[in-house]
Formats: C-alpha cells, sequence, structure tokens
C-alpha cells in the first residue's frame, strides 16, 4: 500500500492541481526526493537553504506533527498519510 | 464555599478521572473541567491576570477602555471582569462566532465590533491592532502576547494540577493550541516538578471556508508560542473532535466544548505511549463547556451535518 500525501492548495500548481499523491514508503526526505521527481520544484518550496524543513512549513505524518517526531528522518510506512501545510511568511497579522 | 466577590471564584476547577475513556488500564486519565470557572471557561483566569496586569502597569485606568480581539470566549471573560471593576469593554470579534458568544457579550454590557469571519481570528487581531493604533483612549491587553496570560496557568491551573496529583505520577498533559498561553504556562510549571512530564498541542484543522483561526498554519505564530517548549502537536479536524466531544458526554456525563473533545483524541494516543512506557496520569485540560455551542447542533445533528455547521463556526 502506498504512502499518500495530502497536497494543500498553494502546492497544486506543482502537481496539476493534484490534492492527492500517493508515494512509496521511507523518510520524509525520501518522499519529498519522490515528490521532486516527479513535481520539479516542490523541493525547493518544501526546504529551506540548509536542507532542513522550511520554518513556514509543517509536515504531519498521520496527523503529527514531524518537527516533534524526527524531522526528515521521520520513517513514513504503507498506509500512513503525509500532510503538508504552508504557513503564510512573516510572524505578524499586520 | 463562600467568596467575597466572582472574582474569586474563578479557579480551583475540578480534577475528574474518566476512566471509560482510558485506552489501558495502566493510564489514569484525568480531565481538568475549565468550563466550571464563572463565565464557563479557562479565559476567566486570563482575563483577571490581563486586566490586573494592566492596572499594575498604570496602562488600565478608568477613563480607558479596554478593547481585545477574541472569538468569544476571552471576551466573555474580559466582560464579566470590566463589568465588576467598573471599566468599559469593547470586544474585536469575527462576525462567524456562535451566536451564544454574541448573546452572552451583550448581556455582560461589551460593545463588539466585528471583524469579516472568513479572515478568522487573525483578522480579528488585525482590527484590534488598527483601531488602537488609530484611536486614543484603548487599552488592548493581547492576549496573544502578554506573558500575563501564561503566568495565570502558571500560577493556578498548573499549580492546582499538581497539587492534586500530588500522590500520582503525572507522565503528560495535554491542551489545545490557540494563543499558546495555557501549553507554555502549565508546561513550565509542570516541567519544573517532573522535567520528564511530555507536553502535547491540540492543534485545529480547518475546513477550507474557516481559515483563520489561531492556529501557526495562518502564518502568524503568537508570540507566546515556543514550538521548542513542547514535547509533540497533533491536528485534529472538526469530525473527530465532535466525536470524541460526544464520547466525553456519553461516557463519563461530562458536557465540554468541541476542542475538548479534540484534546481527548489527541490524548488517546498519548496515552497509549503512556501505557507503552510503564503507565501513570494523564492530564487533558478541557478549555470551557458546551454550552456555547449548541448553536451548532453538535450533539444533536447527524455526524456529517454536525461536521459542516461546527466548520462554519469558529470552534476553537
Amino acid at each position: 500500500m502506498p504512502v499518500s500525501v495530502r497536497i494543500p492548495t498553494v502546492f497544486r500548481k506543482f502537481t496539476n492541481n493534484e490534492s492527492v499523491v500517493e508515494v512509496e514508503p521511507g523518510t520524509i526526505a525520501a518522499i519529498v526526493d519522490q515528490l521532486d521527481g516527479r513535481y520539479p520544484g516542490l523541493k525547493s518550496q518544501l526546504l529551506a537553504d540548509g536542507g532542513e524543513l522550511h520554518r513556514f512549513v509543517n509536515v504531519y505524518v498521520n496527523d503529527e506533527d514531524a518537527r516533534y517526531l524526527d524531522k526528515l528522518d521521520t520513517q513514513v510506512s504503507e498506509g500512513d498519510t503525509v500532510s503538508l501545510l504552508p504557513s503564510v511568511a512573516g510572524g505578524s497579522p499586520s | 464555599m463562600r467568596y467575597a466577590s466572582i472574582l474569586d471564584a474563578i479557579g480551583n476547577t475540578p480534577l475528574v478521572e474518566v476512566p471509560r475513556l482510558s485506552p489501558s488500564e495502566d493510564v489514569q486519565l484525568w480531565v481538568k473541567l475549565e468550563g466550571q470557572n464563572p463565565t464557563g471557561s479557562a479565559k476567566d483566569r486570563i482575563a483577571l491576570a490581563l486586566v490586573e496586569a494592566g492596572e499594575a502597569s498604570g496602562e488600565m485606568t478608568p477613563d480607558k477602555t479596554l478593547l481585545e480581539p477574541t472569538s468569544g470566549n476571552t471576551g466573555i471573560a474580559l466582560a464579566m471582569v470590566c463589568a465588576t471593576k467598573g471599566y468599559r469593554f469593547t470586544a474585536v470579534m469575527p462576525d462567524n462566532a456562535s451566536a451564544e458568544r454574541v448573546q452572552m457579550l451583550r448581556a455582560f454590557g461589551a460593545d463588539i465590533i466585528f471583524s469579516p469571519g472568513e479572515k478568522g481570528s487573525n483578522g480579528a487581531v488585525a482590527m484590534a491592532q488598527e483601531i488602537v493604533a488609530e484611536e486614543p483612549g484603548y487599552y488592548m491587553p493581547f492576549q496573544y502576547g502578554n506573558q500575563a496570560n501564561a503566568d495565570a496557568h502558571y500560577k493556578g491551573t498548573a499549580r492546582e494540577i499538581v497539587e492534586d496529583l500530588a500522590d500520582g505520577n503525572l507522565r503528560a498533559f495535554v491542551a489545545g493550541l490557540g494563543t499558546g498561553g495555557t501549553l507554555m504556562g502549565c508546561g513550565r510549571r509542570l516541567r519544573e516538578h517532573d522535567p520528564s512530564i511530555k507536553i502535547v498541542a491540540a492543534e485545529p484543522k480547518l475546513g477550507e471556508t474557516v481559515y483563520g483561526l489561531r492556529s501557526l498554519e495562518d502564518g502568524y505564530v503568537p508570540p507566546l508560542f515556543d514550538p521548542d517548549a513542547i514535547d509533540g502537536k497533533v491536528f485534529v479536524g472538526a469530525r473527530e473532535s465532535i466525536l470524541w466531544t460526544r464520547r466525553l458526554l456519553e461516557r463519563e456525563g461530562i458536557f465540554a466544548g468541541i476542542s475538548a473533545g479534540a484534546v481527548i483524541w489527541v490524548a488517546q494516543r498519548v496515552a497509549e505511549r503512556v501505557a507503552r512506557e510503564g503507565g501513570g496520569d494523564v492530564v487533558c485540560l478541557l478549555a470551557d463547556g458546551g454550552w456555547k455551542y449548541l448553536s451548532t447542533e453538535a450533539w444533536t445533528q447527524d455526524i456529517d451535518t454536525a461536521e459542516a455547521q461546527v466548520e462554519e463556526t469558529l470552534w476553537w
């Protein structure tokens, strides 16, 4: 069984408007690479220059924030769901 | 129990065991019923702390009107505190807040300025900041960035939990993420008591229509909230929240607000982990009672209708 990745509206321009994409199990880093292979440019949206998860992108594995799991090394297994969620850049509403 | 004023009746809420909701006999699951505060939510604690901090600093004076962005509970609590102290109060609130919240604010004598519902709580925050910047005569305590918010939970909520579980073995604390005040204040106190206690946040998963609630995903990180000060964060949708809010009522007779279901749902996962590590106590903070959500029909409709109605309302 593959892993389902939920793509938020702002990233769907990379995925031909697909809202759910299926990938092979692996670490989040490996899944990001799979996504970027299929949808070039997506990786640069998800990762910061230093290669870690972008501060304004939250990645959830089965609804748990991966920041509190093993970050990019978090293992994603068959049947799991990965959700990507962007934060709008900037820390102030005004 | 006798109190000299309603303000003295804030806090010291019951900590109630809910064994029928614990996934393991090795885990004692407890709920702290913040709905038992005078206006029915944990926000009574911070409202009193915010007003008193403003008085102590000299920023809040009788000639000023207190103004605060709120999706409801904080506004109602501030309205109560201001009524007892003789201050005028204006709430800036999204226009899709539940009908009960609007009625309660008006009943307490508050003025309401509505912000566009589709901009969520962030829209209310932005509008309140504009008003205070342009018009004199207001004092805005700003719960999202005021340390008195977290301190109220440090001095009150968490102290009560530690005292009530003095003979226990607290392993984890679960609360909803809004301003971050509850998680920061309780987390700090509980970790001082025992650094191995896990602090876990339940975070609202929003419908497409209401996207602006006070979660980090809006691009607004409340200044109070430090992501490194918690041990986990779990995303919960309206459906799971409603289902577990109903279970809380059906199995344990506790009528709590919809975010309580989200917290209990997250606590199931947390409790399973605690059970694997030898068991102990897990405390869930239930921020409010169910009364203010009756108009969403969360308990009376079939789950699909209830989910749709809750998603159109500010339920966090």
